[in-house]
């Protein structure tokens, strides 16, 4: 067989709210890319002053040539009707902060003060991310409690809930004070994207260990025993995620067109090996036994990810019907074999799934792509006021085909607008005909306003420039400049109407999570989810030795 | 402190909230965030500025000329910074422009200097006794500004600057002279192996 020419997938198909809303963790994702980086770094606990109760301060840090980030973490008492995972709450059993660099007494002293409110506390530039989280009390208690007589937890309990605490957001790049950005964008170790988020939330995981075992420690000093550390590793951090991811990736269209083209040119290079040896597709059959063992423990009560579930199972026996039957390493290009069948035979879900899944045996392809998955957004930023109309209205049939074809004068298609709500500064989405507020609608809108974009230039002046046509037209300057990134950049840009009726934001929450590395998505409605994060990660002190597997391991 | 990743989201919601279109309370956003981010007082005069269009939303700019002046109104520093940043490459042949009795100058300047960037030329601004020499997005050299709030200047003007060395031949024969002193004579033998050494050109 001779060389064949596999093409990067069509952005319009990937680039569905559908597709996107099935992708799955990868060898690309944030948790495993921190991992890979900073497993040589030194791991410290250097402070751990906490009372019996688990309350009190305790610092973490990780430490290479002299670079120093550290994790500081706030433990209170609250009252159990004050706990929420709303974005509303002002209370938390405990807060932390990523500071830069080794804190002293007056940073902890300032930063008491400040972290645990949270949003209404003030950062400064050497806090590098924010977050919070709550116990998952039924668990916490049954740990502690089993600990402290001696015995190990209910493991089909931990299995059930997959954490100790929930976070409840995670925050950085400026917000609340904390260091902008290009502050730090510079060194190397926080190239991938979200690294010191993925940071924060690793370091959480390890205080939420010592916690369990601390007070177990000083409920029962005789006959404590330690939590088990296969039962730890396969704890995660759970989160609740809202709206405020899907915005994000509307508004970063260059980062997110990174993320997706790294996924895409991966697949790409896998789909060209001509020859796959034993081992590489022995590696890849390994993962994913040990994956497909894991998903039994997706429990949700959601009908739309039940679905989702059983169509990815239902699909998966397919699959290794496949594998079993029609493919061998003898196959010249046997990716792009299996590849094209699933592509042919198999639901949205289980293709991203097994997307996700070629890509294990391959760290010389993946490696290079992780530190091209950040960008700067104001490099793009600028309108080529030059360019001609004509010019412009080719991209747009070109990069927008579908959304160009929508209807938007029918009352399904914009039935919802996106706002900030007053109380929270927080995004949200709400049915113009049913609540107040749409002539406040955010710019996210991008579907609608491309075709009223396309509409009007095509009344315009072909010849005419685009400085000339925005003169008049500054409305719609927004989704000018859209159509000039799109055009660098095809996967910057969701190919979906953003406010139709049949609107599910969470496919937009779940495309962002799947590049974090979460799993066991878990909707509790069409608008927030909760997932985990580092379930079958190396413990601290074992980072140095892990390998880049573990989040098949979470079982073990 | 207030972040500028803080400052570029505040003040392009209040920019959205004062009457101008999304698309350009974008740009406002940064270019808040660049004069700020130069040590320039950007927060101060958008404030002063919005404060002053609450009532009646600034005219927009239809043209730009060499010239640029309304009878009997005052030109908007957002709309004609946004206009001059978008035609910036073809305004480039007329070296020069004034804008005339323009409101709160200094929100003009990081538009102008995003041109400088476009254009990969430098740009002097000057409006009353203040200078501005923009260096391609990347820095703002500024004299003689008196206050921090400036709420007109009757003229801007506008330089577009012809890339050329700011050093006499002499300063540069000087430096090169002294570089010089970093180099290795090489022997004749060395020579006859280097790229390209024996080989005909003719081939």
């Amino acid at each position: 067989m001779s060389k064949i020419n596999i093409k990067l997938r069509d952005p319009n198909e990937v680039m569905k709210l559908s597709r996107l809303g099935s992708f799955h963790q990868s060898k690309l994702s944030f948790l495993r890319s921190f991992i890979r980086e900073f497993k040589d770094w030194e791991y410290k606990r250097n402070i751990f002053k906490l009372d019996k109760g688990g309350y009190g301060v305790a610092v973490y840090s990780f430490e290479k040539n002299k670079r120093n980030y550290s994790l500081i973490c706030f433990s209170q008492y609250i009252n159990p009707n004050e706990r929420s995972d709303r974005v509303i709450a002002t209370k938390w059993d405990t807060a932390f902060v990523l500071h830069d660099g080794a804190p002293t007494q007056e940073d902890i002293n300032r930063l008491k003060e400040n972290v645990p409110k949270q949003e209404i506390g003030r950062m400064s530039y050497k806090e590098l991310t924010l977050s919070r989280a709550n116990k998952s009390v039924r668990v916490f208690d049954h740990v502690v409690n089993s600990l402290s007589e001696g015995k190990q937890p209910d493991r089909n309990l931990l299995n059930k809930v997959g954490y100790l605490y929930r976070t409840t957001a995670v925050y950085g790049s400026g917000k609340f004070g904390l260091a902008d950005r290009f502050r730090i964008k510079n060194r190397k170790e926080v190239y991938g994207p979200f690294r010191l988020e993925m940071m924060l939330v690793y370091l959480v995981r390890q205080f939420t260990f010592d916690q369990v075992n601390h007070i177990a420690k000083n409920k029962n000093p005789d006959k404590a025993v330690q939590l088990d550390e296969n039962i730890a590793r396969s704890l995660g951090i759970g989160n609740s995620t809202g709206l405020g991811m899907a915005p994000f990736i509307v508004n970063h269209p260059t980062l997110l067109h990174k993320w997706i083209y790294s996924r895409e040119k991966a697949l790409k290079e896998i789909r060209s090996i001509k020859v796959v040896n034993n081992d590489e597709f022995i590696f890849f059959k390994n993962c994913l036994t040990k994956s497909k063992a894991i998903i039994g423990t997706w429990l949700t009560d959601s009908e739309y990810q039940n679905k989702k579930i059983n169509s990815l199972k239902s699909d998966l026996i397919k699959f290794d019907k496949f594998i079993e039957k029609d493919c061998s390493i003898k196959i010249k290009y046997l990716w792009n074999t299996i590849y094209l069948w699933v592509e042919k035979n198999l639901n949205e879900e289980c293709v991203e799934y097994i997307v996700s899944m070629m890509m294990e045996p391959y760290d010389k392809i993946i490696d290079p792509l992780i530190n091209n998955m950040s960008s700067e957004e104001e490099r793009y930023f600028s309108i080529p006021g030059h360019r001609k109309i004509s010019e412009l209205k080719i991209i747009l049939e070109k990069k927008y085909q579908s959304i160009i074809k929508i209807n938007f004068k029918e009352k399904n298609s914009i039935t919802n607008f996106w706002f900030i709500s007053k109380n929270k500064e927080e995004p949200r989405v709400a049915n113009r005909y049913e609540e107040q507020g749409a002539e406040l609608e955010q710019p996210l809108a991008i579907a609608r306003d491309i075709k009223q974009l396309y509409e009007r230039i095509l009344k315009t002046n072909q010849s005419k420039t685009v400085a000339d046509f925005l003169l008049n037209n500054d409305d719609l300057r927004h989704v000018v400049r859209r159509a000039f990134i799109t055009d660098q950049f095809p996967y910057s840009e969701i190919q979906d109407n953003t406010i139709g009726a049949s609107l599910m934001p969470i496919d937009m929450l779940r495309l962002k999570l799947s590049f974090f590395g979460a799993v066991k998505f878990d909707p509790r409605s069409d608008k927030w989810l909760r997932i985990n994060m580092y379930q079958g990660a190396p413990l601290s002190h074992e980072l140095k030795n892990s390998d880049d597997t573990w989040i098949y391991n979470s079982l073990n | 402190m207030i972040t500028f990743s803080e400052i570029e989201t505040t003040t392009k919601r209040a920019s959205k909230a004062a009457g101008f279109s999304w698309g350009v309370a974008e740009e406002i956003g940064k270019s808040i965030r660049s004069l700020e981010l130069f040590g320039l007082p950007g927060i101060i005069n958008l404030n002063q500025y919005l404060k002053k269009i609450k009532k009646k939303h600034p005219a927009k700019i239809t043209k730009i000329e060499k010239e640029n002046k309304t009878d009997d109104k005052e030109l908007c520093p957002i709309y004609s910074g946004v206009a001059f940043l978008d035609r910036c490459l073809e305004l480039e042949k007329l070296k020069s422009l004034k804008f005339y009795n323009v409101n709160y100058p200094l929100l003009m300047l990081p538009f102008i200097s995003r041109a400088s960037e476009i254009m990969s030329k430098k740009i002097l601004v000057q409006f009353d006794n203040s200078n501005f020499l923009l260096n391609f997005d990347k820095s703002i050299f500024s004299k003689n500004i008196e206050k921090q709030t400036q709420s007109k200047a009757k003229v801007v003007n506008i330089e577009f600057i012809e890339n050329k060395n700011s050093f006499s031949e002499q300063d540069w024969k000087e430096l090169y002279k002294l570089s010089e002193e970093t180099f290795v004579d090489e022997s004749d033998d060395l020579k006859k192996t280097a790229a390209g050494a024996g080989l005909t050109d003719n081939d």
